[in-house]
């Protein structure tokens, strides 16, 4: 009943939606105005088609039944995953951890290597993981880095997943470890739910729209998303997934380097030095290894063998030349390893650590090379290829490492492999959220920047192994972050007529409201049906008022992704750092956007009743202006907010 | 499950495993492989004929393995796999990578 008048919603909702932003496109436009006029029609498709979005996330909502009891002997590791959290913090979760019903083992995965940390958990009993010697010089891939590295030591059939903040309650596991008994089943998302946050939720931390209505609809379409704690994996899938990647990384850089390798070897031959009988020798012997290692890839031969057989014939041509010109030689590695040491900084997929070998070449080929030089280049560049994944600490990488949000991505590529997700929805761990604006907007920013980091590396919508539902609820999580570029517009709109008289419409009022007003109208309604009484005002209001956080990611990892521009990753900071007072200057934006609507009410208010203005149009976009700025006030209460005090809220 | 090395002439290790390579023996395998190479025997075989189940945490310790072979200049090869393991190897598309050898002694028949 519940689920058909949903429907009845969406569909209303839809076809509303529809019939207005049709109409805007069809007969509204004000061309005289197009530059304002064309941004706010296309601010008002992306929100139609997020709605749109939405409304195929809430069709299938599904509340599960309670799962079977777990399979008999089904063994768990705990992983409290910690990077700089304070001891105390890590040891409550791990204490609790340890509590937990089900049998299971504790391990504190400690990024931080921290000596007092390893006593604490050693002298509590739980298992201590931290990164070996082989992590040394390679990309550490964060979080992902972490649990991979601890997946390698551990050997439970089952990962509990919790952040260092997450206090796990008793029966967390015995409440979703059922869910396995289904063999398909690679993951069991529970809700991240924060108790040191005032009813008011003044820095948004609560997300019972996503951890609610919006995680069950995509549970609907068997695309519940893995958010990074409090999720129970399959150890097997997660393996599977760190397998079929390495043989696809292979798969890719072997072709694609024997070809760099190729042509560096080309230019080589063709220098001044090559005329010496050796060389030549060498460079002939190499030449014909790589035609013969590209033409056995053809053929189909295992990669172990080409590239081992390869690697070999090349060390043997390097050692028949008698080393000439070791000064010019020693400077030239030196270089290689410069800018391969540059071009491993920041956490890419080892895709991005060949990409950037091409480029190290590309740059060492434009130079005079002697052609012992070069071979030494192009055996380099061989390396790099080889099956061993010499740019990675593990070979084996089970989750993402393309993003800074190992989850998402991680969770898509098992749904590409065919497993299937579970939202579990019943609160099993106690969070603490961030308790000041400046490590909420860190945390926020973080979020979308590795959002937008899978939709560039890995667009769901081209993901074929993905149904066509599962692509659209992955994208349908990245579209909404775009909404910055929107929010831009619907800030700008209203300042635009009441400051200058210009109206992006060109309609009568009439046309307008039949049109707009039940489209709105019916677009509450279905948040309204949807949310099922869970508060979402506050999320509304973040996802309009922190706009420049959601452009910036958008920036950042456009740059991080095209441009290979490190994004500059922050660890949220888990502890409210010392108050200096409210902290204005990380609202600057939105302070002068507030600024610019309030001056824009009172001009419009004077060109109503000084110069005559339309009224209808100036009310209109006062009451706009003035919902703007009631959205952005929530920021108000945030940059003042300095921690929750439950005595406090006990008493309100 | 325990694994037994052998040596095959001066460089070559042979190890020998029965029973299930999984994520629980996966870890066995990892360290006998290490000890070869600490002692000079870079060339591994890993015999799977007495290994009539390999999961994918037991793919992974083999590519670890492969790994750190190649790092200490030798190579791991793969000789005699079961039908289950040639099954896993092939959905997997590992088999790509590794060539499945008839015999210990093949794998490095040069």
């Amino acid at each position: 009943m519940q689920m058909l008048l949903l429907r009845i919603v969406i569909v209303l909702t839809l076809a509303l939606g529809i019939n207005y932003v049709a109409w805007r496109w069809l007969f509204s436009l004000n061309f005289d105005a197009w530059w304002i006029a064309l941004a706010l029609v296309l601010a008002e498709t992306y929100s139609l088609i997020d709605v749109c979005l939405f409304g195929l996330t809430m069709w299938r909502s599904r509340t599960r039944p309670l799962p079977p009891p777990p399979a008999e002997g089904a063994t768990v590791d705990v992983l409290i995953t910690s990077y700089n959290e304070p001891i105390e913090m890590v040891m409550d979760t791990a204490l609790a951890a340890k509590a937990i019903r089900h049998p299971h083992n504790t391990w504190v995965l400690d990024d931080g290597s921290r000596p007092e940390m390893r006593a604490a958990a050693e002298a509590a009993g739980i298992g201590y993981i931290t990164r070996g010697a082989e992590w040394d010089d390679q990309p550490r891939h964060a979080k992902a880095g972490n649990v991979n590295n601890a997946l390698m030591q551990t050997a439970g059939e089952y990962i509990l997943i919790l952040d260092a903040d997450q206090i796990p309650r008793p029966q967390i596991l015995d409440n979703t470890l059922g869910y396995f008994t289904d063999d398909r089943v690679a993951l069991v998302q529970t809700p991240q739910v924060f108790t040191n946050v005032p009813l008011t939720d003044p820095l948004g931390s609560q997300a019972p729209l996503f951890y609610g209505p919006i995680q069950q609809g995509k549970d609907g379409w068997n695309a519940a998303f893995f958010c990074g704690s409090n999720a129970v994996l399959r150890r097997d899938a997660l393996m599977q997934l760190g397998i079929t990647g390495y043989v696809e990384e292979l798969d890719g850089s072997i072709w694609a380097t024997l070809r760099t390798a190729a042509r560096v070897l080309r230019r080589a031959r063709t220098s001044d030095a090559a005329g010496q009988p050796a060389v030549q020798e060498a460079l002939s012997a190499v030449s014909d290894a790589i035609a013969h290692a590209r033409s056995r890839l053809k053929r189909g031969d295992h990669y172990a063998e080409i590239t081992y057989d390869l690697q070999r014939q090349v060390d043997a041509a390097a050692s028949s030349i008698v080393a000439g010109d070791l000064a010019g030689l020693q400077s030239d590695l030196a270089e290689i390893r410069e800018l391969a040491a540059v071009a491993s900084g920041d956490g890419g997929s080892s895709m991005d650590h060949f990409l950037d070998m091409e480029t190290t070449v590309a740059a060492l080929a434009t130079r005079e090379l002697s052609p012992l030089n070069a071979l030494e280049t192009v055996q380099a560049v061989l390396r790099a290829i080889d099956i061993d994944r010499a740019d990675e600490a593990q070979p084996v990488m089970p989750l993402a490492t393309i993003s800074v949000t190992e989850d998402m991505a991680t969770s898509m590529r098992l749904h590409g492999l065919g497993w299937k997700s579970v939202y579990h929805h019943e609160t099993l761990a106690d969070g603490l959220a961030p308790e000041d604006v400046g490590t909420m907007l860190t945390q926020r920013l973080r979020w979308a920047q590795g959002t937008m980091q899978v939709l560039l590396r890995e667009n769901p919508l081209l993901q074929r192994r993905l149904a066509w539902p599962q692509r659209l609820m992955y994208f349908a999580t990245m579209w909404s972050y775009l909404s910055g570029f929107a929010a831009i517009v619907y800030f700008a709109a209203p300042i635009v007529f009441l400051v200058f008289g210009i109206l992006p419409v060109s309609t009568n009022a009439f046309d307008f409201f039949i049109r707009f007003i039940p489209f709105m109208v019916a677009n509450q309604l279905l948040f309204l049906v949807a949310a099922r009484g869970i508060p979402t005002w506050r999320g509304q209001q973040y996802s309009l008022a922190l706009f420049p956080v959601w452009i910036e990611a958008c920036r950042t990892a456009f740059n991080n992704v095209v441009l290979r521009i490190p994004l500059g990753f922050a660890v949220t900071p888990k502890t409210r750092p010392v108050s200096t007072g409210p902290q204005w200057h990380l609202i600057k934006t939105q302070i002068v956007v507030s600024a610019m609507l309030v001056v824009a009410i009172l001009i419009g208010c004077v060109r109503l009743f000084v110069s005559g203005a339309e009224p209808i149009g100036t009310a209109v976009n006062i009451f706009w202006a003035v919902y703007d700025l009631v959205v952005l006030g929530i920021l108000v209460t945030a940059a003042r907010y300095t921690g929750h005090n439950p005595q406090e809220s006990s008493t309100e | 499950m325990k694994f037994e090395t052998s040596p095959i002439g001066d460089t070559i290790a042979a190890i020998r495993g029965a029973g299930r390579l999984n994520m629980v023996s996966a870890s066995a395998l990892r360290e006998t492989v290490s000890e070869a190479l600490s002692t000079g025997r870079t060339r591994i075989v890993v015999d799977f004929s007495g290994i009539d189940f390999v999961d994918s945490s037991g793919l992974g310790a083999l590519i670890g393995c492969l790994k750190s072979a190649r790092q200490a200049g030798g190579d791991l090869r793969i000789a005699q796999p079961t039908a289950q393991v040639t099954m896993v190897l092939q959905l997997s598309n590992l088999d790509r990578v590794l060539k499945s050898y008839n015999s210990t002694e093949e794998a490095y028949g040069e």
